[in-house]
């Protein structure tokens, strides 16, 4: 009896100490952790759709509430006006999620650029989502009013060949972006504006 | 027969080099070391926790109850495995990104296991660390060794620059896992060729 005891006793506060470690571990590298992911994953797509915005984006940047989640915007200048927003979406690949950086444009209410951030799709096949320019550039100059379908299944963009599903993928994180700008517009028009001085 | 520490300290080194004499921890050797970095950042992850490890293990020796030893180290190694995770992504991004997978997979590594079991447990503090640091020591030795022959050979670069010029072409069979362990297999035989004289 007293082995069994002392056994839940060592295990218990074993773990305790343990919970107790990794719980400080992480706060304290939580927002250093964020800002490299912002730096190495996010920041060259954001570069790229909103490339020749006169601010830094990575600076610029704000969070909203979408239900339960929590998304950064990333705002971007052009001329002195807040003219572009960019924020990452997610869709369901060939293998687990992608992540795509969306650009809209909101005078013209229209994409200006989407680039893929971070996949674990084929590489040479569905990688090409991210590394192909061709095929993120069909999704420029779109509207945002309705969703985003690959020819196949009745829409506009060319998938990308042998990986239908990577660019259905895509396509599927490009409507998951238009349904949150257009949920989010006012509140988002809102908050801009304290970036338009 | 007490060895002196730096016996404990030696032995890592040559006599018990993991993946060479003991041929254990073989995941990480085979899967990181495409590149020489890859290999130092692998093998020096692995030394703190193996030394961490050591240290806890052994000081708390008279208290755990052996019936649930493995069980005690278990929580002792995940803790420092997910302190060096986070670390790795709070302060090398790029490495974390390349490693992946394999830096949670260092809890599983029956090499530090191997170490809390078959010595910190039985020994102090002190030579247990030596003993962790040894290791650990002759980890990234031998992941850097492996390494560097696969960079050399199979992309004619180390540390991403190019070695032989523009005229070489890269055997990229050696970057690929028949290669690893084509490489490992050689360097065992040279090991033992040397080491029975």
């Amino acid at each position: 009896m007293r082995d069994l005891i002392n056994m839940v006793l060592v295990l218990t506060i074993l773990s305790a100490f343990s919970g107790g470690i990794l719980a400080s571990v992480k706060q304290n590298t939580s927002e250093k952790i964020e800002f490299q992911q912002l730096k190495f994953e996010k920041a060259p797509a954001i570069k790229e759709i909103l490339a020749g915005c006169s601010n830094d984006p990575m600076i610029d940047r704000f969070k909203l509430k979408d239900g339960e989640k929590e998304i950064s915007f990333f705002v971007g200048k052009f001329d002195g006006r807040v003219k572009a927003i960019a924020f990452e979406t997610y869709g369901k690949g060939f293998e687990g999620n992608i992540g795509l950086m969306v650009g809209v444009d909101i005078e013209t209410r229209s994409l200006i650029g989407v680039g893929v951030t971070t996949h674990s799709e084929t590489p040479g096949v569905g990688s090409k989502a991210k590394t192909d320019p061709k095929f993120a550039a069909q999704f420029k100059d779109l509207p945002v009013a309705e969703g985003f379908k690959v020819k196949p299944d009745g829409g506009v963009i060319d998938a990308l060949s042998g990986a239908t599903i990577t660019s259905r993928g895509v396509c599927l994180a490009a409507t998951d972006a238009v349904n949150i700008y257009n949920r989010l517009e006012n509140k988002l028009k809102e908050k801009l504006k304290a970036y338009s001085k | 027969m007490a060895k002196s520490i730096t016996q404990e300290f030696v032995k890592g080194l040559w006599a018990e080099i993991p993946p060479f004499r003991l041929v254990l921890g073989l995941c990480p050797v085979l899967a990181v070391t495409k590149t020489v970095e890859n290999g130092i950042g692998m093998g020096l992850a692995t030394t703190f926790v193996l030394i961490c490890s050591n240290i806890l293990v052994s000081m708390l020796r008279s208290i755990i109850p052996t019936k649930i030893r493995i069980a005690c180290f278990i929580i002792i190694i995940a803790t420092f495995v997910t302190v060096v995770e986070l670390l790795m992504q709070a302060f090398t991004y790029p490495l974390f990104l390349k490693l992946g997978i394999f830096i949670p997979l260092i809890v599983v590594n029956c090499i530090v296991l191997g170490r809390a079991e078959a010595f910190a447990f039985k020994n102090p503090v002190i030579p247990s660390t030596a003993d962790g640091l040894g290791i650990g020591v002759g980890f990234t030795l031998s992941l850097a060794a492996i390494g560097l022959v696969r960079e050399i050979i199979g992309t004619g670069a180390l540390f991403g620059v190019s070695l032989f010029g523009a005229d070489y072409q890269p055997f990229a069979f050696m970057v690929e896992a028949p290669g690893a362990f084509i490489c490992l297999g050689l360097m065992l035989c040279i090991m033992n060729l040397v080491g029975n004289k």
